[in-house]
């Protein structure tokens, strides 16, 4: 018990620590790369619940993402804007405005239910057939979010979501997710579901029953993506279904596989890294196109680096940079170590 | 009757193009059980390449042969980068790293080239338009029911006659079984990446041939399809992967000709749930593939 609470006391000291500097710079550009950073924990560890337990690659998990930021705009923009934002909306919803804390819950609670409802049948399936299913799955959510004019105005961009999401929030549900991973990852259903990873046979003979399991990893995983994607939504006030697709379905994958996807604390040393790499690059990019070096705009390269990080990773450290042990894991140890020598 | 002939013609012209790229991914998959989420990309690699070849004045017929070897290349460098380092470690990393590597390409056109589309150069055949009982039909769908079947022939006799291609098959089967008759593991999977380069660089320039341009994301689609007719067909089933083609092509043709605009919109959407609902139908897919050993 011990050296859970370790690990989460370093790694919610790490978002604390984030928040706190964040706060002493009260630097505009930090804050907002700060509240991304946070929102991608909480995506990432939500991918990790299930990903990182069950050792099924799911492409889904940006489409749930979409749902929740969808579900939570749609409840919270102003209704005088709303005419404008969403002409073919509803009747029902049409005069309905809720607290955008409500409807970033709600975001949550409507992409579990949508993966409850979709994904019962897809969780028998292992390998390369669960991985086509989750890429199906991505490009279902993303067609039908891009077509559905009525609730998303299609492929347009939907503006007028009141902006919500402050740092704190956004640090403090970052925590909350933080909390949940690990406690899922140590509570019955985790041992189980990483047993059914190690080997399906044995788990399955132990009696676990493996669809059920998965099931269950893969609504708590759509839940985070959801609040995820509703964060996201009050942050960035305006977006259109491109943006849940497969670009973001990459760096999240990326976040999480280069720090390690069966850890929570690979998950969150993942986001930081990367996230750290990727402002770089991105500032080094915007510096090249402002001083116009090149006749044309410089774009991809943070796209370019992190795809070779991550083929660099899986060939040198399959498992990523903290492949089994948690933080409190290693730190326990060496203490133990010293002590008797 | 006219609509009929042109309902065929496009059918045709359509599931050609259809069943060699399902075909392209499909060869992979049936020896490896590994999808190659960067085999749109080969597609892209041929359009660059015609793109860049475009202003040196050759014959299009030799831009053309440079671009399928260039995709040829391209594929049996998917093989290195993304498949053999990681091939013995997990399913998971191997999909990791194509999907990697698919990424890595798509941005390396955005940034060594433009994000802008780039015009392709065309025979002047592709643009041409004859007239077949009453029915005007470009000469480009013609070719390519020619190619195709021109391709899938030689790639049958391939797979039946040719030493290379019973190994092959003998790989799909039972991998493990093949390597111990003396089948070289890497040569065979090498050559499956050659030929569904191979495949994939025939088919761009059709497929490109349509749209005249080339942009970074001009990928997405074909893969999206040979996705959906390999599923359909069968996953490890190289016939069934051609059926798969056929019948998506006559699924879509069909589609086109009869629902109304604004539910055409939808129909990637109803076509992926067909594709999810196959799988748990029939995991197998329509045409069971040969008895399968464990990957290696």
């Amino acid at each position: 018990m011990k050296r859970h609470f370790l690990t989460l006391g370093i790694l919610i000291g790490l978002v604390a620590l984030l928040v706190v500097s964040v706060e002493i710079a009260d630097v505009r550009l930090l804050t907002r790369i700060a509240i991304n950073l946070c929102i991608m924990l909480v995506l990432v560890l939500g991918l990790q619940v299930f990903m990182g337990n069950s050792g099924i690659l799911s492409f889904a998990h940006i489409g749930f993402m979409g749902v929740g930021a969808y579900t939570s705009s749609m409840l919270t923009i102003p209704l005088q804007m709303r005419g404008m934002a969403l002409p073919d909306l509803y009747p029902v919803f049409a005069e309905l405005l809720v607290s955008p804390y409500l409807a970033i819950l709600l975001g949550g609670l409507v992409a579990a239910g949508v993966a409850a409802a979709v994904s019962f049948p897809l969780m028998r399936l292992s390998d390369a057939a669960a991985v086509i299913t989750s890429f199906a799955l991505l490009v279902v959510l993303h067609t039908i979010m891009q077509h559905w004019s009525e609730v998303t105005n299609g492929p347009r961009t939907l503006f007028g979501i009141p902006k919500a999401t402050t740092l704190f929030l956004a640090a403090a549900v970052a925590a909350v997710a933080i909390v949940a991973a690990l406690a899922f990852k140590e509570s019955r259903f985790g041992i189980l579901l990483r047993a059914t990873r190690d080997d399906e046979v044995a788990a399955a003979a132990l009696g676990a029953n493996i669809p059920k399991i998965r099931w269950i990893a893969f609504i708590i995983s759509a839940l985070f993506a959801g609040i995820g994607g509703a964060l996201w939504g009050h942050f960035v006030t305006s977006f259109a279904p491109k943006a849940f697709y497969l670009k973001e379905t990459f760096v999240v994958l990326g976040m999480l596989v280069i720090g390690g996807p069966r850890t929570v604390t690979g998950a969150v040393l993942g986001v930081f890294i990367v996230t750290v790499v990727f402002e770089s690059l991105r500032a080094l990019e915007g510096a090249i196109n402002q001083a116009q070096i090149f006749s044309e705009q410089v774009v991809g390269v943070t796209e370019i680096a992190l795809s070779l990080a991550m083929i660099a990773v899986l060939v040198f450290r399959p498992g990523g940079l903290l492949a089994t042990r948690e933080a409190g894991d290693m730190i326990l140890r060496r203490s133990e170590n010293k002590g008797t020598k | 009757m006219t609509g009929f002939i042109q309902f065929i013609i496009d059918f045709l012209s359509l599931g050609g193009a259809y069943a060699l790229m399902a075909l392209g991914l499909v060869i992979v998959y049936g020896i490896l059980k590994l999808v190659n989420f960067a085999y749109g990309e080969l597609i892209m690699v041929a359009g660059y390449t015609l793109f860049l070849v475009g202003g040196t004045g050759m014959p299009w017929i030799i831009m053309a042969i440079v671009a399928i070897a260039m995709s040829v290349l391209m594929g049996i460098a998917t093989d290195y980068v993304a498949f053999r380092p990681v091939r013995a470690k997990s399913v998971t990393a191997v999909l990791i790293t194509s999907f990697a590597f698919s990424t890595l390409l798509q941005n390396g056109a955005l940034l060594f080239i433009s994000p802008r589309p780039r015009n392709i150069p065309l025979p002047e055949i592709f643009t041409k338009t004859v007239e077949i009982a009453g029915v005007v039909t470009p000469v480009r769908n013609l070719l390519t029911i020619a190619t195709a079947v021109i391709s899938l022939s030689l790639f049958t006799w391939l797979m039946r006659r040719s030493v290379i291609g019973i190994a092959m098959r003998a790989a799909a089967t039972n991998f493990t079984m093949a390597r111990m008759l003396g089948v070289p593991a890497n040569l065979i999977i090498t050559s499956a990446f050659a030929i569904s380069g191979l495949l994939a660089g025939i088919v761009s320039m059709f497929w490109l041939g349509r749209i005249g341009a080339v942009v970074p994301g001009i990928g997405l689609e074909p893969l999206l399809i040979a996705f959906i007719a390999t599923v359909i067909g069968g996953m490890r089933s190289l016939l069934g992967a051609v059926v798969g083609g056929f019948l998506l092509a006559f699924i879509d043709t069909g589609l086109n000709y009869t629902l109304p605009q604004d539910l055409l919109k939808f129909r990637d959407a109803f076509t992926f749930s067909l594709v999810i609902l196959i799988l748990l139908w029939r995991p197998e897919g329509l045409m069971k593939g040969p008895a399968s050993g464990q990957r290696t």
